[in-house]
């Protein structure tokens, strides 16, 4: 019997190339040196501070989003509502703000409430009834995409909110959701930011804490997981009011970035955020996926999307593109799942 | 599984009787007496007599739909008895909850829902008792220590892994199995319930599997192996119950059984007769297979 120590002399052969080609991530970060030198290559601003500053900032909202996706794909459930309720965050505030006169960070309270609230909903419906969470959250975003074109309509009388720079205290919220940092000649939105620390902490929490634990768990492999007494209910509605809270970030960042929030933001987004997570290596099937993938799989949403313009070509190429990365990624997953999965 | 980590951790060597507090060998840790179970006008179980002692492993025999499984619901706390006594450590009680009989130290390890296969083998054995260190939000798992004590108490265990990281879907079944059984063992089990736990396995696995039956019977547990199969059973069994149809077709020591009696009398030793004599008259008498029939059951 050898002595009980972590280290083993036989697993000394592993070197760090191969560990590295283990982690879920490594595609996404393969796939995004790539794309920035071919478009740092081609185009002449891609690389420039100032371009740099436009495509992160739309891959941050995306990345923030991405990376709650992540996490609850990890826990082996969907949420189709993640897109609406961006939307629907930055509507409750502007409308409590301009059309009721409420104090704008009171507004943005109640709207976090709100968006916890849907989360929670979310998580108890697919928890109690069982019904896959594909179904329950499109049911939910319906629900959240009414209320953003009728509600705002019938409220208001329009489908977006003006005057919201006019609110009272509104450069404060602007200047933790919305202000712009001058670096090296471009500007990094408030945005990146969170962006960055968002991906942080889920990573922490996935890797190093007990909570992390049960995400792989109850998305690996529930019924082992309630068998040895992991909260499997609290974990996963958790993973949706997590999902929600982010909606309410980007709805915020959204909001006090570009001063105006539609009746139809975030709407088609959904899918947007699955992508990212599965390029970074979320499986479908849960149990597996990384916060600095899906974080990566948005960065290379975020350069794609403006390497196209600067280049040029037909904004609708992204679309084919996005189709053809989801692809390879899911035969990517599951090659490393099968591989993961099966005995040596 | 329920004994919170920061107790039941270590400072120094791995004492395989650090975790739980065993009963001297031989000692019963639970007893049953004439137990039973209805559901409304349907008598799953009845009159079921055994115990089960610390250091010893008791074999619970039985076809398919014996009532095997409804007499483990009844020790792992899934279903309440409703006729006889249920007695642990002598005491008459009514497990109302699987929880309920962790605390108690009962544990069970079910055939395939043991492991969560992509997450690694240290995740997996740590998973719902995990050891933290720091304080408030910057409470961490301490990985290390994790690994450390996966890697020892596995080998301890006889299990030697090259490496705690892999995912534990990467091992054999009967590895997975005895993984799960290490952990049971380590949070302070003192008795083991295994659902099958070498139905699905090959005949090399199956030998793995037993061993570590064997171990955790030497560790001091008192063992509750549930199988169709007398040729595991006999090896490591010390005591052999067998159910049949519901019912209790009696409860052996060792000393009193032969692995040719245990055959026969699984296989309903009367049928099987009958059987070997058509096999010999239309198979001729020197087949194989009639030979072998008339073998086991005489």
């Amino acid at each position: 019997m050898t002595t009980a120590t972590v280290t083993d002399e036989r697993i000394a052969r592993t070197s760090t190339v191969t560990k590295l080609l283990k982690r879920p991530e490594i595609g996404a970060l393969v796939a995004a040196v790539v794309i920035f030198v071919f478009f740092a290559a081609t185009t002449s601003v891609f690389a420039t501070a100032p371009g740099a500053s436009t495509w992160l900032r739309g891959a941050s909202t995306i990345g923030i989003m991405a990376v709650a996706v992540a996490l609850l794909m990890i826990g082996g459930e969907f949420d189709l509502s993640a897109g609406a309720m961006t939307g629907f965050t930055g509507l409750v505030v502007g409308v409590l703000t301009t059309e009721y006169g409420l104090n704008i960070w009171a507004a943005i309270l109640v709207s976090l409430a709100l968006a916890l609230l849907v989360g929670f909903i979310n998580g108890v419906l697919v928890m109690k009834t069982g019904l896959p969470s594909f179904i329950v959250t499109l049911g939910t975003f319906f629900v959240l995409q009414g209320i953003d074109l009728a509600g705002t309509k019938a409220l208001i009388g329009q489908v977006a909110i003006q005057g919201m720079s006019d609110v009272p205290f509104y450069d404060s919220a602007k200047k933790v959701f919305g202000s712009a940092a001058d670096i090296g000649g471009g500007l990094v939105y408030a945005s990146v930011f969170w962006w960055i620390a968002v991906t942080a902490v889920a990573t922490w929490i996935l890797l190093r804490t007990r909570t992390g634990n049960w995400i792989f768990s109850v998305g690996g492999q529930q019924t082992a997981a309630r068998q040895i007494g992991v909260p499997v209910f609290k974990t996963k509605v958790g993973l949706f009011m997590t999902t929600a809270g982010a909606g309410w970030l980007v709805g915020m960042l959204l909001l006090f970035t570009t001063s105006t929030v539609q009746s139809n933001t975030g709407v088609g987004q959904e899918f947007i955020y699955i992508i990212c997570a599965v390029v970074g290596g979320c499986l479908m099937t849960g149990g597996y996926g990384s916060a600095i993938g899906a974080a990566l799989g948005a960065l290379i949403y975020g350069m794609v999307n403006q390497g196209i313009v600067y280049s040029g070509w037909d904004n609708n190429w992204l679309k084919a593109f996005l189709g053809v990365m989801l692809l390879g990624a899911v035969l990517l997953n599951e090659w490393v799942r099968k591989r993961a999965e099966t005995s040596r | 599984m329920t004994s919170t980590p920061e107790q039941s951790i270590p400072t120094g060597d791995t004492d395989p009787m650090r975790t739980s507090v065993p009963a001297a060998r031989g000692t019963a840790v639970i007893e049953v007496r004439d137990i039973g179970k209805r559901y409304g006008n349907i008598i799953a179980l009845s009159d079921v007599s055994t115990s089960v002692r610390a250091g010893e492993v008791t074999c619970v025999l039985g076809d398919n739909g014996a009532g095997k499984s409804t007499f483990i619901k009844i020790l792992a706390g899934a279903h309440e008895h409703s006729d006889g006594q249920l007695l642990i450590d002598g005491d008459a009680i009514t497990l109302s909850s699987p929880r309920a009989a962790l605390e108690l130290g009962i544990a069970t390890v079910y055939q395939d829902l043991a492991v969560v296969p992509l997450m690694p083998v240290w995740r997996n054995f740590f998973l719902g008792s995990e050891i933290t260190k720091g304080f408030g939000p910057f409470k961490k798992l301490d990985v290390d220590e994790m690994k450390r004590i996966t890697k020892s108490e596995l080998s301890a265990m006889g299990i030697d892994l090259r490496d705690v990281e892999q995912p534990i879907g990467t091992l054999s079944g009967g590895e997975r199995q005895c993984v799960a059984i290490a952990r049971a063992v380590y949070f302070g089990a003192r008795v083991l319930i295994l659902d099958e736990p070498t139905a699905a396995l090959g005949v090399k696995q199956s030998g793995v599997v037993l061993k570590y039956i064997a171990k955790a019977r030497d560790r001091g547990l008192g063992v509750v192996f549930i199988t169709h199969n007398p040729h595991h059973a006999y090896p490591v069994g010390d005591r052999f119950m067998l159910l049949r149809r519901g019912k209790s077709m009696g409860d052996f020591p060792k000393s009193e059984m032969t692995l040719e009696e245990l055959t026969s009398m699984m296989a309903g030793g009367a049928e099987l007769e009958s059987l070997a004599h058509e096999l010999e008259k239309t198979m001729g008498a020197d087949s194989t297979i009639a030979q072998e029939m008339k073998a086991d059951v005489t």
